[in-house]
């Protein structure tokens, strides 16, 4: 149980400079705009916020009072207002209507509007038509990479994966290539860099040309980091659609990790107040059972407390002097211990007691036979029932998106019965989402033979320019396959398991899906790394739909030491979820690497079906 | 779906979370309930701890000096009260960031590297940084208006691709050529950058005819989609809806139509709204659930407008004892008909409301109605109706129980509206499968099909091992002696 790293394993670059950087900047900012002012902060930036700053850093700034920015009408006095708010389109309308009520009540305000992590120009064009333009000024606050652990650092951009996988936006390349850009001005050059996707490949021209602009400022530096691996969430939906049953995992499907902590209610805490806690490697007791198998955990726990009661027991017996040792010394540890140990051991039991009332078991059972490519009839009725009873619209979707990847799309006959019963079951209004999953490639009905679709050709014939190659792409969503199965055979993602697949000693990556299944994100990253190419894997990139979309860029870097060799930066574009995560980590143990992962933010099942959901309040 | 939404919204605005003060600091964490089974024994030990402060950060339900809480705060108290902020000041200083000096902003950019470990790296990373640190680390402030304002009038396109995507004020006007509007575009889509390609539609939009703009983008699609994005974010539908037309793509134009329904709270305009979804050009299979989404809003003002007459009268029985607690408006169909279930059952299938009204009009599958009226009337626990829902005649007139959903999955509803034993057991009964069925009969204790099953299995083991778990002394112990006696029975084992 929790695998100690090998003693070769390279050592982390040290993060916690990234924070006191968007610290610095923030402050910097707030200086810009002299004097006491009010900060009005947009609900999603408050929890990355305070993992960087608090409030007596602000108040230092003259920041008087805090407000959340919401669809009320501000009730500050003060004579500067201040927005910390993320570039979106509704933040501007409501600056703009305080403003304008203010010019009507014949008042005069300083604003400032400061966009994190950068503001778009559309933005501007609202703040102009609204007849503000000149009356609020705009900065940027680059705070893009916000470290959540010694190896995690997370963008906090969740709309990234509708924006780009659903919309076709690209407005957050830039924001990942300015991301990149700093890694590399902090850490130093990375020399091997691999990438798999579209929106990886263009982010990554994007930061060379940055790279190049900027001429000079990682030359001659010392690489710290040797590998970089870049790879959209599209190429692997799979991964991200399975229930999750390492412990980290878990927690996020049942509580939901929000910025690294999580909102443990009543039923955890057995009493009647929440408790947020921080989740990362400086809990103790959380980072031994972070990766775990869920089954392994309770064994873990109950240890943990036996041996917590030996040593509380050691003072029994004591001299005087001996117990002032103890408590000056241990006691104030094994407080901390027992405190995350009822924690823990609340999470566990209220985790249990939910997944067995929604009949987990079953759940996993169907989700194992659709990886696995049998009894397909049966994982559709299951499938069917689940929506008939109602039993919940967000994995009732999921179950049918992984129903259609692993299969290549619906057949006919049941993509319309399910749709249909789907809508009965939660509303008409979700024609909208089978529209949106479709168009994502999440959802999809089984075409009659590999043909384009009547849009595709008729655009076809129209282009006659050089972006010709690139038109078809534009619509490569709709015609492709997922080839899951095929990929699946290629990569030998379904262990074959003689007997009992010990969860306890994993032996691969299979473990975080209870040896059912290799997370095809992470296998494809262990032979790369393997290959430190592409060499060889033609055949899968093809399967994937990436054959112009895969590349290796490696420079000759006679600097870089072996211990950095060992270290990798795993990129998710659209999301990553804690199983890969603890997935890497096993396979950094064993190959004495580690790695160190970016994601625009952290995702899970239920995080990609919101996000393609239409029906909003 | 909402329901993330839902909970933060619950997060800020309910009284519980407001109320923190600083009297029941101490209690955050002996609040604690000792873990259940193990740490048990070490309550009293811990229990009066004395919790120091720099802990708490991280543990206590909101940590306090959070920003997060400090809003709360000011939410909370909307003046300003001065108290609080007195003890807000003296708790601050536990904070991990003490007294930070007001930095400059030569000292905010350095100071970090002080921190750093490895001395190795130090001297180059400064090196690298001092070339034009202000450039690449702070964001270009407070320097005049015009620096960045560019009047000269003469970037390039790639020139100005490049000032737009470092997000600087950047006129668009010089370019006027048809053919240099597209380079422009070009350019920008060549980089890649979002941002700069919406900035550039934007321009266009603006100074080219719809005509020409869409004719130009039909063949641009990385372009197209950023527009058609940015017309759904500014909610310009109707150059939206232009765009689709124009484009050809009318099950996109039906949809983004369809979509705006959603906007609408009143249900008698909503309905009005939808009637005019009808005859869009949506797919064969999509028209139906349109037309289906029209009829069952339509039914549901009706229903809801008689309901709330016949709760408000206190005339009906059913709505006296069982309070309706939402209305049915814009509930889905399946919703709709447990509803028509619960309040409608016996009606005639002439009214709207009643259950086989709904079922017909709406083709609702047997499996799916027998499902929802099971449960209905599981809940009102009218075991008639339900032993009625699986009563069938034969022509010979011989009744027979068959359900369409299979009998374990009825026992399990049933359970669930805690059904009394009889009524469970003679489901149990019927459930097919031997082993299912022994299953499920030890789960919710139906003694007697336990006993007849092992019997007719000739299982003595197991039925002895059943003997341990009964009452002792009970009928059941009784009934499982007589048949472990009988010497009629040739057990297998």
């Amino acid at each position: 149980m929790a695998f100690p790293h090998r003693p070769d394993a390279p050592e982390l670059p040290d993060f916690s400079m990234l924070k006191r950087l968007a610290r610095d900047q923030l402050i910097y900012l707030l200086e810009q705009l002299p004097g006491k002012k009010d900060l009005f902060i947009e609900a999603d930036l408050m929890s990355p916020l305070d993992r960087i700053a608090n409030v007596s850093i602000l108040k230092q700034h003259e920041v008087d009072k805090l407000y959340k920015v919401e669809s009320k009408p501000a009730l500050s006095s003060n004579e500067q207002l201040c927005f910390l708010v993320r570039p979106r389109i509704k933040n501007m309308r409501y600056i703009a209507s305080l403003v304008n009520a203010d010019k009507m009540a014949g008042r005069t305000r300083k604003y400032k509007v400061i966009f994190c992590p950068q503001k778009f120009h559309a933005c501007e064009m609202v703040l102009e038509e609204e007849g503000v333009y000149g009356d609020v000024s705009c900065d940027e606050w680059a705070f893009s990479l916000l470290p959540l652990d010694v190896d995690l650092l997370s963008m906090e951009l969740p709309e990234f994966f509708r924006d780009y996988f659903l919309e076709g936006d690209q407005r957050w390349i830039n924001t990942v290539a300015q991301a990149l850009h700093l890694l590399s001005t902090l850490y130093g050059p990375f020399p091997n860099c691999y990438g798999i996707g579209r929106c990886t490949k263009m982010s990554y021209e994007l930061w060379r040309r940055l790279e190049e602009e900027e001429d000079g400022e990682t030359k001659g530096r010392r690489p710290e980091i040797g590998h970089i691996f870049l790879l959209d969430r599209d190429v692997d939906f799979v991964t991200a659609l399975c229930s999750q049953v390492v412990y980290e995992g878990l927690v996020d499907d049942t509580f939901r990790i929000k910025c690294g902590s999580v909102d443990f209610g009543p039923e955890v805490t057995s009493s009647d107040r929440s408790l947020k806690v921080l989740l990362n490697a400086e809990d103790k007791v959380f980072n031994e059972i972070r990766n775990e198998h869920f089954s392994n955990v309770f064994g873990f726990l109950s240890q943990k407390a036996r041996n917590l009661q030996a040593q509380y027991d050691r003072r029994r017996g004591m001299d005087i002097k001996q117990m002032k040792n103890f408590v000056s010394q241990e006691l104030k540890g094994l407080k901390q211990e027992h405190r995350l140990l009822s924690v823990h051991i609340g999470a566990c039991e209220s985790i249990m007691k939910k997944k067995t009332k929604q009949d987990f078991q079953e759940l996993i059972k169907t989700e194992h036979a659709l990886l696995e490519g049998f009894n397909i009839r049966e994982s559709t009725s299951y499938i069917e029932e689940h929506i008939d009873r109602q039993v919940s619209p967000i994995e009732s979707l999921r179950l049918m998106c992984l129903l259609s990847i692993t299969e290549n799309g619906l057949i006919p006959k049941d993509y319309r019965s399910l749709k249909t019963q789907y809508l009965q079951s939660y509303g008409p209004e979700h024609l909208l989402t089978f529209s949106n999953l479709r168009r994502a490639g999440l959802l999809t009905e089984q075409a009659p033979g590999d043909t384009l679709t009547a849009v595709e050709s008729k655009v076809s014939k129209l282009v006659t320019d050089k972006a010709a190659g690139k038109i078809t792409d534009a619509f490569s969503s709709l015609a492709k396959r997922s080839n899951f199965r095929a990929i699946s055979k290629k990569l030998n993602l379904i262990p074959r398991v003689d007997g009992e697949y010990d969860l306890k000693v994993p032996r691969d990556m299979a473990y975080v899906f209870s040896g059912a299944y290799v997370p095809l994100s992470c296998r494809i990253i262990e032979q790369v790394l393997e290959r430190r190419s592409w060499q060889g894997l033609d055949e899968v990139v093809r399967l994937l739909n990436c054959s112009e979309l895969a590349f290796t860029d490696m420079t000759k870097e006679d600097k870089a030491s072996s211990e950095c060799l060992r270290l990798i930066l795993v990129v998710f574009l659209g999301g990553c979820t804690f199983s890969e995560i603890s997935a890497l980590r096993f396979l950094g143990r064993e190959k004495g690497y580690r790695f160190i992962f970016l994601t625009t933010a952290i995702t899970n099942s239920a995080r990609l079906m919101e996000a393609m959901s239409e029906v909003k309040a | 779906m909402n329901r993330t939404k839902g909970d933060e919204e619950e997060y800020w605005n309910s009284s519980k979370f407001k109320a923190f003060t600083f009297d029941d600091e101490d209690d955050e964490l002996s609040q604690l309930k000792e873990s259940k089974r193990a740490v048990n024994s070490l309550r009293d030990f811990v229990d009066d701890e004395d919790d120091d402060d720099l802990e708490r950060v991280s543990w206590s339900g909101e940590p306090v000096g959070s920003i997060s809480w400090s809003i709360k705060e000011t939410a909370g108290n909307s003046g300003s009260s001065q108290e609080g902020r007195e003890q807000l000041k003296s708790r601050n200083s536990f904070s991990t960031y003490t007294q930070l000096p007001k930095p400059t902003s030569t000292y905010s950019l350095s100071s970090f590297f002080r921190g750093r470990t490895r001395p190795g790296s130090f001297q180059s990373l400064s090196d690298a940084l001092s070339d034009a640190p202000a450039k690449s680390y702070a964001p270009e402030l407070g320097r005049p208006k015009g620096e960045y304002r560019d009047y000269s009038n003469d970037w390039s396109p790639s020139d100005t691709v490049r000032r737009l995507r470092k997000g600087k004020v950047c006129s668009l006007e010089r370019f006027r050529s048809l053919q240099d509007k597209l380079q422009l575009l070009e350019e920008a889509v060549s980089m890649h950058d979002g941002n700069v390609i919406t900035a550039v539609l934007i321009f266009l939009k603006r100074t080219l005819s719809k005509e020409i703009l869409f004719r130009e983008l039909e063949v641009r699609q990385v372009a197209l989609r950023h527009l058609i994005h940015f017309l759904k974010e500014i909610g310009d539908q109707k150059l939206l809806l232009d765009l689709l037309r124009f484009l050809d793509r009318t099950e996109e134009l039906a949809l983004s139509h369809y979509r705006e329904h959603l906007n609408i709270q009143d249900p008698e305009k909503r309905k009005e709204f939808l009637k005019t979804c009808v005859g869009l050009p949506f797919s064969a299979e999509d028209s139906a659930h349109i037309q289906d989404h029209y009829t069952l809003l339509e039914r549901q003002i009706i229903i809801e407008a008689n309901d709330r007459h016949l709760e408000s009268a206190g005339q009906t029985e059913i709505f006296r004892k069982h309070p309706r607690k939402a209305s049915i408006l814009n509930m889905p169909l399946v919703t709709t008909l447990f509803y028509s279930c619960f309040y409608h059952y016996t009606e005639a299938e002439g009214t709207f409301s009643s259950p086989v009204n709904l079922k017909k009009t709406f083709k609702i599958p047997d499996k799916q109605y027998v499902l929802t009226a099971l449960a209905a009337r599981a809940k009102l626990r009218a075991w008639h109706d339900v032993d009625a829902l699986f009563t069938t005649k034969n022509w010979l007139g011989y009744t027979k129980k068959r359900a369409p959903i299979g009998f374990h999955r009825v026992v399990e509803i049933l359970h669930k509206n805690s059904a009394p034993v009889q009524i469970l057991q003679e489901y149990v009964n019927l459930v097919e499968d031997v082993d299912t069925k022994l299953n499920l009969a030890t789960k919710f204790k139906c003694h007697d099909v336990v006993i007849d099953t092992c019997r007719d299995l000739k299982d003595r083991q197991q039925l002895l091992a059943y003997r341990s778990k009964v009452d002792k002394g009970s009928a059941e112990e009784e009934k499982i002696d007589a048949i472990l006696n009988s010497s009629q029975i040739r057990w297998k084992n």
